[in-house]
């Protein structure tokens, strides 16, 4: 898997009340969440934001709230891939098991300007900044892991396995 | 190399001897939450599966308490969608509007909840039942989904920080101090990924209620679960509320923790949370002159009888500053009946303070007491995010519910020797 896109950045403990307010929680259809995708910290995301665009963050990136409508407004916004120092576990988890791949590495959150251009490959967990013309490694995803992702998230998963199961 | 309570916890549940920090398990689960926002996601989800039935239909509580009573036509629908579900599979464990309460103060009075436990809430703060020396953590719909149907959910078992209480907290100070005062020591990711555990002779001088908000907290400090070690004030609580098997863990000696952090009850002060962070906190005679506009005492960390109780201790006979609103929450409708029959809705009517029937509401912005532009709360609730409460311009002040009366009074920020 591998993504490009221009990036987007915010800084250190960006929560999930942010990424999408409470307000707007009447309802889990992804276009509708898009709309209102980082609001409260960033009135110029949703209409600047492009297909394929990254997303870099600080430390404890999604902190707060288990709602996982935070990664699914980000997904559903366009962005295609998260970068960060470090995740909140609750939200490391959800990017996970909804198939919005994530990818933690502090070089690369640090050194990373709003605006650079980035190739990510996901698998070798490799983050290219093309302007900078510098290489960053991540923490790869342990196996089980790579094969929620595989599945395309958990629910696919585990449909799958049922399904082999009631073959048996 | 021994094992800390939650990694015995988790082992068991997995059906194993040990297990080791950073092991990818399957546990098997007692216990499936969630609520009126993350529920609709989970069924979804869990009809992709092609499952026809829930794994178990007493293992799964879904509580309605976000944003009910229904606050709007479109939370009216999705409440409605969980009801048609709820009926449909089945599920014993579902609480509407009248049975119904703030989740985490009613699943362990329900007796949901017994030591040993290993639970999972689509919900953040679930790593409440720690207090009850069972493990437990939020997690997100689909895994709720795909708990629904499997009764299992994978873990990265955690690693732990032991926090060493010792001495008794001073007057006024609460469990709610206490965990302020840890969240500003270490940050709010200062356990990012880990389990927190209490542990010590303090602990004996902590009452239920304040364990259970000191574990509500632990998400706070980014911690995957908190938990407390369980003594003879457990096993009162877990016989009066539940008739379920329960068993003790305890850690193993030679357990291994990240850090060991020791603190004295005794020295910590009240504690209020600055804006926009609950690790910026400060004590109460540092807080300086911060006028109010609201106060808000309730939620699942500090809504349950005891913080009712210490609240009317301090407005008792007093009035709510005129430039203030002061809105109080019972957690659960049992509470709410307790706390009526006490007679603390006579001097919280009486100061001026309006009594809600038991919901989330306000603590995440919902409903009940939206901030507006400028506007600034005392708030016995566990988030003061930007615009968690409402405007993004609004200020959130987190304190106890000692702290927040008191503030309701003098319409500034106080200590209750203040008024």
């Amino acid at each position: 898997m591998k993504f490009e896109g221009r990036v987007i950045k915010y800084g250190d403990n960006i929560d999930t009340d942010v990424i999408i307010p409470a307000r707007y929680l009447s309802t889990s259809d992804p276009s509708e969440l898009a709309k209102h995708c980082m609001e409260d910290l960033d009135k110029t995301f949703v209409s600047r934001v492009q297909k394929g665009d990254i997303l870099v963050g600080g430390k404890n990136f999604g902190c707060g709230s288990s709602r996982e409508h935070a990664p699914i407004a980000i997904k559903a916004s366009g962005i295609s891939c998260v970068i960060a120092k470090t995740f909140a576990r609750i939200f490391y988890r959800n990017a996970i098991n909804i198939g919005l791949p994530i990818l933690e590495c502090a070089e690369a959150a640090e050194d990373i300007s709003e605006g650079d251009h980035l190739i990510v490959d996901l698998s070798r967990g490799e983050i290219t900044n093309v302007g900078k013309n510098r290489v960053y490694t991540a923490i790869p995803y342990p196996g089980f892991m790579q094969e929620i992702m595989k599945a395309n998230g958990l629910i696919e998963k585990i449909r799958k396995e049922k399904e082999e199961e009631s073959r048996k | 190399m021994g094992m800390t309570m939650t990694q015995k916890i988790l082992a068991s549940h997995a059906g194993v001897d040990k297990v080791k920090p950073g092991q990818l398990i399957n546990a098997r689960l007692d216990m499936v939450l969630g609520n009126d926002i993350t529920t609709p996601v989970a069924i979804k989800e869990f009809r992709k599966i092609g499952a026809d039935r829930v794994f178990d239909m007493e293992k799964i509580a879904i509580v309605l308490d976000h944003f009910t009573p229904n606050k709007d036509i479109k939370s009216a629908q999705q409440v409605k969608f969980i009801r048609e579900f709820a009926r449909e599979m089945g599920i014993v464990n579902f609480f509407d509007v009248g049975q119904m309460g703030v989740e985490h103060a009613l699943l362990p009075e329900k007796g949901l909840v017994v030591p040993g436990d290993v639970v999972i809430g689509a919900d953040s703060h679930t790593c409440t039942y720690g207090a009850l020396g069972a493990f437990s953590t939020g997690v997100g719909s689909t895994d709720m989904a795909a708990a629904m149907a499997t009764g299992e959910a994978w873990f990265k078992v955690p690693g732990a920080i032991k926090f060493m209480l010792k001495g008794k907290p001073g007057e006024w100070v609460s469990g709610k101090d206490i965990i302020l005062h840890i969240i500003g020591m270490i940050g709010v990711d200062g356990a990012l990924y880990e389990s927190m555990e209490f542990t010590g002779e303090g602990v004996r001088h902590l009452s239920m209620d304040d364990r259970f908000t000191i574990a509500n907290m632990a998400i706070e400090a980014g911690a995957k679960n908190g938990i407390f070690e369980v003594d003879e004030k457990t096993i009162e609580y877990v016989k009066e509320h539940s008739s379920r098997e329960y068993k003790i863990f305890t850690a193993d000696e030679d357990a291994e923790y990240r850090e060991v952090y020791e603190v004295d009850l005794s020295s910590v002060k009240l504690t209020v949370a600055f804006p926009h962070l609950p690790e910026n906190t400060r004590a109460i005679d540092e807080v300086g002159d911060v006028k109010i506009d609201q106060v808000v005492i309730g939620s699942c960390t500090n809504g349950r009888l005891e913080d009712l109780r210490i609240a009317a201790k301090v407005m008792k006979g007093k009035k709510v500053h005129p430039n203030v609103r002061c809105i109080i929450i019972p957690a659960t409708q049992k509470i709410w009946k307790e706390a009526m029959n006490e007679g603390l809705f006579d001097i919280f009517i009486d100061a001026g303070a309006a009594v809600s029937t038991p919901t989330c509401g306000p603590c995440l912005g919902g409903h009940m007491g939206i901030l507006a532009e400028g506007e600034r709360a005392v708030a016995t609730t566990n988030r003061n995010f930007i615009g968690r409460m409402g405007h993004t311009a609004s200020e959130i002040y987190l304190a106890s519910p000692a702290v927040a009366a008191a503030s309701a009074i003098a319409g500034r920020i106080v200590s209750p020797d203040k008024v």
